[in-house]
């Protein structure tokens, strides 16, 4: 540690005040950061200890409790690949070799540019680097198709960090979860490399090699919006996620184990991710009541481990900055996201996955939220004083 | 009739270095200080030059905003320095004490017998006013409002905080003579507030003429604020008083010995004192004997008069402040650690279980001052509420005191709280956000407000 050390010691003085880089100050403190805790210590007055915890282990934490859906992401785009191909005898280890390659990629675009961005932004507006695309650039990749080309994951992830974040003035201050407004631009962009039955499975083919006959590439709510019932893979299929769709959302389970990290290490808020899937439950079952298509006659469990639901309920809707701050608003903003997201996966054919959108929706409504819960605080307060 | 008031949100903090349950009795210190900026929004107007022979008991300055109210000197001895700031604001009075002290006679008489004007005006003169305290804003209460009612906690849930079961148990008399005198300041009730499992001693749990409450919880179910939110709530324009026990016992002597004797036992903490135990010593004594006695550990130490939580840091030949009944020695934590983000952590305290030290629930730990981490904005939320046991929005009232919106800090309850109830909030936020900072220029905007 001593050599990193001096060698931070060593070139400070180039990056402070008066110094040739001073420039790039944020820059270097990022870095200084990153390898070192600071040495700051509490003020003479307040409090003179503090807890562990800042927001780099914050944000790691939420790294780690991706990388179920990351892992698994990568088994099953090699998975979907071979299956597409016909090739049966592709152990787990090609499988997962192939995702590798084909998932590594976008992470490091996403985080490249990403990062480069931020760093950009420090710089021009004298501010810290913040922690917060730590999870932004984990997340991008997990959400986009297996076959995006990487100059679109580039400008999303630019398109997210820009206007997505820092024109509110960088993390803490964005109005809208980033990483669903990088896709939802792209959606919106290029819905031809968002949609569709083409995108989700890679069907490149080497020599020799070709697509099975009669493959679709569909996203089973994709089947399921239009009418074929059959397709749709069956619940113990779907919640494991050996189904196409977006690198990281397929599998329930590995969302559920990032939830366990999230609740247990006390990161994420229970709260929302119950109240999600409570939400998505209800909607469901209601539709289930009057089953005028597939979609309505999906059974609510089903409902609840297809797509991006379980994958935006722990790891979108969970995002401390664009939710609701109060815990009562917690409940409330959940809810309506689970329902939302079912309510427009079925009354919205062209788009079957209603998650993003849903969440979306309901970043900009959880100020409207906090705002009547504190109201009715206030009220209780007031009528208090009467009596 | 006894209110039992359950609390479940709030934290203790297990640090190592508790006070052996043994008093020590040391000399008197050879010095001692007032400081006025212990008495938040008092303008202090001198009474005394250096030089000056003084009795315990002889006021030393006064309140300009409101005259009745005199600090007086806790010992006997010669003013010794007057110690100014900038712009020639007062900082302390330091005085040279006797070794044996002699004090102003004041009446003895039983305040049973005496009128609320009569009890008041004998603890305005004697000195022992700003023990009185009120909510809102913490200051020193104003003699001429009549309190809803009086609060004492008679537990201290801060970290390492001296236990006052122990410290009461000698002063008994003089705390139910206290408690008499209180009685008579208000038409309401005088709540103490006890401890379900740390308070025992029949002084308070046997008091008469008091309403008792017991509460059980964590930190800060001892702090009186969180007390009275859930008693009797301070609402616009009203005022509840509140005094600490040990203050209480000082309000008893004076009635009882006629002296204004402002002796205290405090205990000597933290984990980096050599014998950590309780002390005699005064109201503002030198801490010097006291740290020399209790012997500090090697390295670099920060001294704090008062709890980790809300103390102040003193050098070590600093004095005690006003308030404060402990002195806190825990190790600056100024070194730079290696990817202390990334590190599993065991040895790290932590509200999340975000370090793998929740592997071990019932450890001690040795914190020291380091913030481990920068501060940022606003990021986490719900994490305030989970150390917050009142019905209050924290970080919504933190929010409105940053932008200066007196009449919304109204609305979400400025007048209910102080600085010392935003202690845990900002020991576990994860920004590194300075509430109680931000909590002391909210309340002193609105008093500036209300003139």
């Amino acid at each position: 540690m001593k050599p990193f050390r001096n060698l931070l010691e060593k070139i400070k003085p180039n990056f402070e005040k008066g110094g040739k880089l001073e420039k790039f100050y944020p820059a270097y403190n990022a870095f200084e950061t990153f390898l070192f805790v600071p040495g700051h210590t509490a003020p003479a007055n307040g409090a003179h200890v503090r807890d562990a915890i800042d927001l780099k282990r914050t944000m790691i934490l939420v790294v780690v409790s991706l990388i179920p859906c990351l892992l698994f992401g990568m088994w099953n785009v090699g998975y979907q690949h071979y299956r597409a191909l016909g090739i049966a005898d592709a152990s787990f280890i090609d499988n997962f070799i192939f995702g590798a390659i084909k998932v590594m990629p976008i992470v490091i675009v996403s985080y490249a540019v990403g990062l480069g961005v931020e760093f950009t932004f420090a710089i021009i507006r004298k501010h810290q680097v913040n922690e917060g695309f730590l999870v932004t650039g984990m997340l991008i990749p997990l959400i986009l198709p297996v076959d995006i080309p990487l100059w679109m994951v580039a400008i999303a992830t630019i398109f997210a960090v820009v206007i997505g974040k820092e024109v509110f003035g960088g993390t803490g201050m964005n109005i809208l979860n980033p990483a669903l407004t990088a896709r939802v631009f792209l959606f919106f962009a290029y819905p031809t490399k968002m949609s569709g039955t083409d995108v989700w499975v890679n069907t490149q083919v080497q020599k020799g090699q070709q697509v099975v006959d009669g493959f679709s590439g569909a996203t089973p709510l994709g089947d399921a919006a239009s009418g074929f019932s059959d397709k749709i893979p069956g619940v113990w299929q779907s919640f494991v996620g050996i189904i196409p769709g977006s690198i990281g959302e397929t599998s329930a389970l590995a969302c559920l184990i990032g939830a366990a990290i999230l609740i247990y290490t006390g990161i994420g808020s229970w709260r929302i991710i119950l109240s999600v899937f409570v939400g998505g439950f209800v909607m469901a079952t209601i539709f289930n009541l009057f089953g005028l298509n597939t979609l309505m006659q999906l059974s609510p469990i089903h409902h609840l481990v297809l797509g991006g639901f379980a994958f935006g309920a722990v790891f979108m809707a969970t995002d401390p900055v664009t939710a609701t701050q109060t815990n009562t608003g917690k409940y409330m903003y959940g809810f309506l996201i689970g329902l939302l997201a079912i309510l427009l996966r079925v009354f919205n054919p062209a788009y079957p996955e209603g998650m993003m959108l849903a969440i979306l929706f309901m970043n900009v409504m959880a100020p409207l939220i906090d705002h009547y819960v504190v109201q009715a605080n206030i009220r209780r307060r007031l009528k208090r004083a009467k009596i | 009739m006894s209110n039992y008031i359950k609390l479940k949100r709030g934290l203790n903090i297990k640090l190592a270095g508790e006070a052996d349950k043994t008093i020590s009795t040391l000399p008197l210190p050879e010095t001692v200080a007032i400081k006025p900026h212990n008495f938040i929004g008092v303008t202090p107007k001198l009474l005394v030059k250096q030089g000056d022979e003084v009795q315990a008991g002889t006021p030393l300055f006064y309140d300009k905003g409101n005259e009745a109210v005199k600090f007086c000197s806790p010992v006997s001895g010669e003013v010794i320095e007057i110690i100014r700031g900038e712009k020639r604001k007062l900082l302390e009075v330091r005085i040279l004490a006797d070794k044996e002290t002699t004090y102003v006679d004041f009446d003895r008489v039983n305040p049973a017998n005496l009128t609320r004007d009569a009890i008041i005006q004998a603890i305005l003169n004697s000195g022992v006013w700003p023990f009185i305290r009120q909510r809102p804003f913490g200051i020193i209460a104003n003699p001429r409002e009549k309190p809803k009612s009086v609060f004492i906690s008679a537990f201290d849930t801060n970290p390492l905080a001296p236990d006052n079961d122990f410290i009461i148990e000698q002063d008994g008399e003089d705390f139910e003579t206290g408690l008499d005198a209180l009685q008579k300041l208000t038409d309401g009730k005088v709540h103490l507030n006890i401890h379900a499992d740390k308070t025992a001693l029949k002084v308070f749990t046997g008091a008469k003429g008091v309403q008792i409450n017991t509460f059980s919880g964590p930190h800060p179910a001892g702090n009186v604020g969180v007390q009275i939110h859930h008693i009797d709530a301070v609402n616009k324009g009203e005022v509840v008083w509140c005094v600490y026990p040990q203050d209480v016992v000082v309000i008893g002597r004076l009635f009882n010995k006629g002296r204004f004797n402002a002796s205290r036992v405090i205990a000597l903490t933290g984990s980096h004192v050599e014998k950590p135990k309780y002390y005699t010593t005064i109201v503002g004594g030198a801490i010097k004997n006291i740290i020399a006695d209790g012997g500090l550990k090697n390295g670099k130490n920060r001294i704090i008069s008062g709890n980790v939580l809300t103390g102040k840091q003193i050098s070590a030949d600093g004095y005690l402040d006003f308030y404060d009944t402990q002195i806190t020695v825990i190790p600056e934590g100024d070194e730079p650690e290696f990817m202390g983000w990334l590190m599993p952590g065991l040895s790290k305290f932590s509200i999340s279980r975000s370090f793998f030290s929740w592997l071990t629930p019932n450890k001690k730990y040795d914190l020291n001052t380091n913030l481990h981490g920068e501060e940022r904005p606003f990021v986490v939320t719900g994490e305030y509420e989970k150390v917050f046991p009142m019905d209050i929005y924290p970080v919504q009232l933190l929010k409105s005191i940053l932008v200066e919106d007196i009449e919304l800090m109204e609305k979400l309850g400025i007048y209910e709280v102080v600085e010392e109830d935003f202690a845990l909030c900002e020991f576990i936020c994860t920004s590194k956000i300075e509430s109680q900072d931000i909590i002391q220029r909210g309340l002193e905007l609105v008093r500036k407000e209300m003139g």
